[in-house]
C-alpha cells in the first residue's frame, strides 16, 4: 500500500514571489523528515505568464506532478489563477485565495473578461475556501511584498509541519534584513486561518 | 555520509560535475538546461564559460580533454544539432579526459522551437547515453558517465528532460574527489581524423558499441523491479516515476544506461511477463528496439509520441490498452479565466521597433529569442522563426527568388547574432543582398534569464573581458551601410528603418537600449494616466505593456474602463504617451518628456 502524499499547488502570475513561498514550503516538509518534489516550468511563463509550482510530500514521492483532481490545497496568488486551478483540487481540498485581481494586458483582446465574483463562484462548488486580502494586510504590517510570507501563514495550518519549522525556514530564506518582519507576516497570516475568521470580506481597496 | 537538500536536476548536475572532479565546463544559455553552467559558475575550482554558441562549447571541452581534464559540455536538444559536427567525429577520435555532454531535451516546447529526442542521437553517434529519473540520479549519473567515458575512451550523453531539469528532488551531497593532475596525451593517429587515420577509428567504434553492451546487461544504472507478473512496463527517465505512481503494482525494467540496450536483461522481463508495454517520451526509442528482440511489445499505440507525458496521460493510454478501468472523475469545472500570453515585458526595447515594422508592412525574417514574441499579437510582424542565426540567411534567400528587398528585413538579437549570425551576414555581403538587418542589441542573452555574451563584456565568473564591437563586425563582413538607433527616440527610428528598408542598399540597423529587466539603471521617471483626461480609446492597451491595464473602478462618463499604469513597473519608456491622443498619459508633474536622454553607451 502506498502512503499518503500531500498536494500542494501553488498559482500566479510571474513576479509575484510563487517561486520563494514553495521553496519554503519544500524546505520546511524537508526539515519535517518527510521526501518532497517540486516542479515548475522556467522559461516563456516568466514574461507575464502563469506561474504554477507543484509541491508534493510524503513517504515515498513519485511522480513530482500532481494528478489533475488530486490536489490537496491550491494556494492562489491572485484571483483569476484561483478560478483557472480549482478544478485540480481533489474532493476535500481547500483552496486559499489572495483578493487581489490582475488583469492581463491582452483580455480585452481574448475576449475573455475579467471574471467577477470568483470567491462566490468557488464557493458554490468548493467546501472549503479562504479568501485574504494579503497585500492590504502586509501593507498594515508596513511592506506590500510581505503579501506571499503572509499567504504561507495561511497555508501553514493546513500542512501537518510544526509552526517553529516553519518559523525556522521562513527566517532563513528571505531576504537578510527582512526577517522580522516576514515573521510578522507569517504570523499574521497563521493567526488569520483559525476556523473563526477564516472568511474574509473583500475591502475596496484589494482590486488592481 | 553528507547532508540532504533539495536541488533541481540542473543544480545536481553541477553538483555532480563539482564532486566527481570535473575542471572545465562549456555551454550557451538555453531552456531546459541554462542553470547547470550559472550553478557550476560559483565553484571556483571549475573553470566554466559561456561560449558564443554550443558547438564552440563542445569544442573548448573537446580541448580540455586533450589536455587531460575531465569536462562538462551542457546544452539544450537544438544546441546538439549546432554542435553535432564535432560531435559526431569525436565518437570517432575518443577521449582523454573523461567527456559528459549533458543536453536537455524539451518535450511539450515549454521553450523550444521543435521537440527533438537526443537519443537518436545517441544510437547515430554511436555513443553511450545515461537517463536519470530524479535529481540524485542526476548526480551520481554524472560520476557514472565519466567512468564509462573514461574507460570506454568516448564521450557519454546524459540526457535531462524539462521535467528532470525543472524539478527539485532530495539529493545527498558528498565532498568533491581528488583530482590528478591532468596529463595530457596528443595522438595525431588518434585526433587527426584524415581518412587513413579515420577508417581504423570508425572499425574502433563497433568494438567499442559491443563492449558497451556487455557493461549495460551488467549496470545497476539498468534494473528490474519486480511486481506482478501480468504487466511489465519498460520505461526510463521521468516516464518511471508517472509510471510507478500508476500501477505501483506493475514489474519495472528501469533504463538509466537505454544505449546501448541491455539485450538479455530486456529478454529476462520480456519472457517472465504477460504482456509487456513500453513508456517513454518523444520517440519510440526503446519500443522499436525490442521489438526487434522479437517481443510483441506495445507503446505508441497507447501513449502520445508528441509533447510531454503526465500522470493523466499515463493512466489514459493504461486505460486504451485494458490495463486500468476508466475512472469516473467528478471533477469541478469552473467559468474560463482570461489568457496570459507571454508578452514583451515593459520598457522593453523590441516594442518599438516592432510597431514600427508593422506600420512600415515590413516582411520580416525572424530569429530566436524574446523579440519572437513580435510574431504574436497585438503586432503579429514576423513570418519565420526556425533556428538560431536564420534570419539573415533566409531573407537573402526570399530576396534571391522574389528579385527586391523592398520593405525585407530580418531581425535578430546581440546574442543569437553573435551565436549563429554571422555567417549570414557575411553571405549577404558576399552575395550582394539588398535587404536591412535589424540587430536589437539590448546587451543580454534575455530570453533564458540575462547571460552574458561576447558583446557585454563580462565573462560566466562575472570578469570583465573585451566587448566586442558589434557594428564593427558587420563592416568587417562588408556591409557598409551601419546605423545605430535609439529605440525610445520612436520617430528617429521609424524614419531611419523607412529609409534603409527600401533604398536598395544592405545595411545593418542596430539599436542601443538595454534590457531594462537586466539593466534597472536604465529605467526613467514612470508615466501616470491622467484620469479627468483619459477617454477610454484602449488604444495604449495595443502596445501590449504589461505596466498598462483597464481600471477595475474609473470610467469614463460613457462606462467605458479608462486605462491605469501599475507605477511602480512602468520603466518610463515613453511609448504609451506618445500614442494617447488625449494626452492623458503624463509624468508625475503633469507633462510629457519632450527631449529624451539618449541612452550613453556604457
Amino acid at each position: 500500500m502506498e502512503q499518503p502524499v500531500t498536494n500542494v499547488l501553488i498559482v500566479g502570475v510571474g513576479g509575484q514571489g510563487i517561486i520563494l513561498a514553495s521553496e519554503i514550503l519544500c524546505e520546511v516538509a524537508l526539515r519535517a523528515g518527510y521526501s518532497v518534489k517540486k516542479s515548475e516550468v522556467h522559461g516563456m511563463s516568466q514574461r507575464g505568464g502563469v506561474v504554477t509550482s507543484q509541491v508534493r510530500f510524503g513517504e515515498k514521492i513519485y511522480s513530482p506532478l500532481i494528478p489533475e483532481g488530486e490536489a490537496d490545497i491550491v494556494l492562489a496568488f491572485e484571483e483569476a489563477e484561483a478560478l483557472r486551478w480549482a478544478g485540480w483540487l481533489g474532493p476535500r481540498g481547500t483552496v486559499i485565495v489572495n483578493r487581489l485581481r490582475l488583469v492581463p494586458p491582452g483580455s480585452f483582446v481574448t475576449k475573455t473578461p475579467y471574471p467577477d465574483n470568483v470567491l462566490e463562484t468557488l464557493q458554490a462548488k468548493i467546501p472549503r475556501v479562504i479568501g485574504v486580502d494579503a497585500v492590504k494586510l502586509a501593507q498594515e504590517l508596513g511592506n506590500p511584498r510581505m503579501g506571499n510570507v503572509l499567504l504561507l501563514g495561511v497555508l501553514s495550518r493546513f500542512t501537518p509541519m510544526s509552526e517553529d519549522l516553519w518559523l525556522q525556514a521562513v527566517g532563513q530564506r528571505v531576504p537578510k534584513g527582512t526577517e522580522q518582519i516576514n515573521l510578522e507576516a507569517f504570523a499574521r497570516g497563521r493567526l488569520l486561518s483559525e476556523p473563526k475568521s477564516a472568511k474574509q470580506t473583500r475591502p475596496a481597496s484589494c482590486s488592481s | 555520509m553528507g547532508s540532504v537538500t533539495l536541488l533541481s536536476g540542473n543544480e545536481a548536475i553541477a553538483r555532480g560535475a563539482y564532486e566527481f572532479g570535473v575542471r572545465l565546463a562549456a555551454a550557451y544559455p538555453g531552456t531546459p538546461s541554462t542553470e547547470i553552467l550559472e550553478t557550476l559558475s560559483r565553484y571556483p575550482e571549475i573553470y566554466s564559460e559561456w561560449s558564443p554558441n554550443e558547438r564552440v562549447a563542445f569544442e573548448v571541452c573537446f580541448g580540455a580533454s586533450l589536455a587531460g581534464g575531465r569536462v562538462l559540455a551542457a546544452m539544450k536538444h537544438v544546441g546538439l544539432n549546432v554542435a553535432a559536427d564535432p560531435f559526431m567525429t569525436s565518437s570517432l577520435t575518443g577521449i582523454n579526459g573523461g567527456f559528459v555532454l549533458v543536453c536537455a531535451d524539451d518535450p511539450e516546447m515549454h521553450s523550444s522551437q521543435n521537440e527533438q529526442d537526443t537519443r537518436m542521437y545517441a544510437r547515430f553517434a554511436k555513443v553511450p547515453l545515461l537517463e536519470p529519473s530524479d535529481s540524485q540520479e542526476a548526480k551520481d549519473f554524472v560520476g557514472q558517465a565519466l567512468e564509462i567515458s573514461e574507460h570506454f575512451d568516448t564521450p557519454v550523453i546524459l540526457r535531462l528532460t524539462t521535467r528532470i531539469s525543472h524539478t527539485k528532488t532530495p539529493v545527498r551531497l558528498g565532498e568533491r574527489q581528488p583530482v590528478p593532475e591532468p596529463v595530457p596525451r596528443l595522438n595525431p593517429k588518434k585526433y587527426v581524423m584524415l581518412p587513413g587515420n579515420a577508417r581504423p577509428r570508425h572499425k574502433k567504434v563497433y568494438e567499442r558499441l559491443e563492449a558497451l553492451k556487455t557493461l549495460s546487461e551488467e549496470s545497476p544504472l539498468n534494473r528490474i523491479e519486480w511486481g506482478r507478473k501480468d504487466l511489465g512496463i519498460i520505461t526510463s527517465g521521468i516516464a518511471y516515476q508517472y509510471a510507478r505512481e500508476v500501477v505501483p503494482w506493475a514489474s519495472f525494467l528501469k533504463l538509466g544506461f537505454p544505449f546501448p540496450l541491455p539485450e538479455d536483461k530486456i529478454r529476462e522481463f520480456c519472457s517472465s511477463m504477460d504482456r509487456v508495454l513500453v513508456i517513454e517520451e518523444l520517440e519510440p526509442f526503446l519500443e522499436e528496439k525490442v521489438r526487434l528482440l522479437g517481443y510483441p511489445v506495445e507503446g505508441k499505440a497507447y501513449f502520445p509520441a508528441t509533447g510531454e507525458l503526465t500522470p493523466e496521460k499515463v493512466e489514459s493510454g493504461l486505460v486504451k490498452a485494458n490495463v486500468l478501468p476508466l475512472r469516473s472523475r467528478t471533477q469541478n469545472r469552473f467559468p474560463e479565466a482570461p489568457a496570459r500570453p507571454p508578452v514583451l515585458c515593459q520598457g522593453c526595447p523590441h516594442r518599438q521597433i516592432f510597431y514600427a515594422l508593422k506600420r512600415l508592412k515590413a516582411t520580416v525574417m525572424g530569429d530566436i529569442g524574446c523579440y519572437t514574441l513580435g510574431a504574436l499579437p497585438p503586432v503579429n510582424r514576423m513570418e519565420t522563426c526556425i533556428s538560431m542565426g536564420a534570419s539573415i540567411a533566409t531573407a537573402l534567400g526570399y530576396e534571391k527568388v522574389r528579385g527586391t528587398s523592398k520593405g525585407l528585413v530580418a531581425i535578430i538579437g546581440d546574442s543569437t547574432f553573435l551565436h549563429a549570425g554571422i555567417p549570414g551576414l557575411l553571405d549577404v555581403a558576399y552575395n550582394k543582398g539588398t535587404f536591412t538587418t535589424i540587430i536589437l542589441d539590448n546587451r543580454t542573452t534575455a530570453m533564458t534569464g540575462g547571460q552574458d555574451h561576447p558583446a557585454t563584456g563580462k565573462t560566466l565568473s562575472g570578469e570583465s573581458s573585451r566587448p566586442v564591437d558589434l557594428g564593427g563586425i558587420c563592416k568587417a563582413l562588408g556591409i557598409e551601410r551601419v546605423r545605430v538607433v535609439d529605440p525610445y527616440d520612436y520617430k528617429a527610428t521609424y524614419a531611419v528603418l523607412k529609409e534603409e528598408m527600401n533604398d536598395g542598399i544592405p545595411s545593418v540597423v542596430i539599436t542601443n537600449r538595454p534590457c531594462p529587466l537586466v539593466e534597472p539603471t536604465s529605467w526613467t521617471t514612470p508615466y501616470k494616466v491622467n484620469m479627468d483626461l483619459c477617454d477610454g480609446c484602449t488604444l495604449c492597451l495595443y502596445v501590449g505593456c504589461p505596466a498598462i491595464s483597464l481600471s477595475d473602478t474609473e470610467r469614463t462618463e460613457k462606462g467605458k474602463p479608462k486605462a491605469v499604469i501599475d507605477v511602480p513597473a512602468c520603466t518610463g519608456c515613453e511609448f504609451c504617451a506618445l500614442l494617447c491622443q488625449p494626452d492623458a498619459i503624463l509624468l508625475d508633474h503633469g507633462e510629457k518628456n519632450e527631449v529624451r536622454i539618449p541612452w550613453n553607451n556604457p
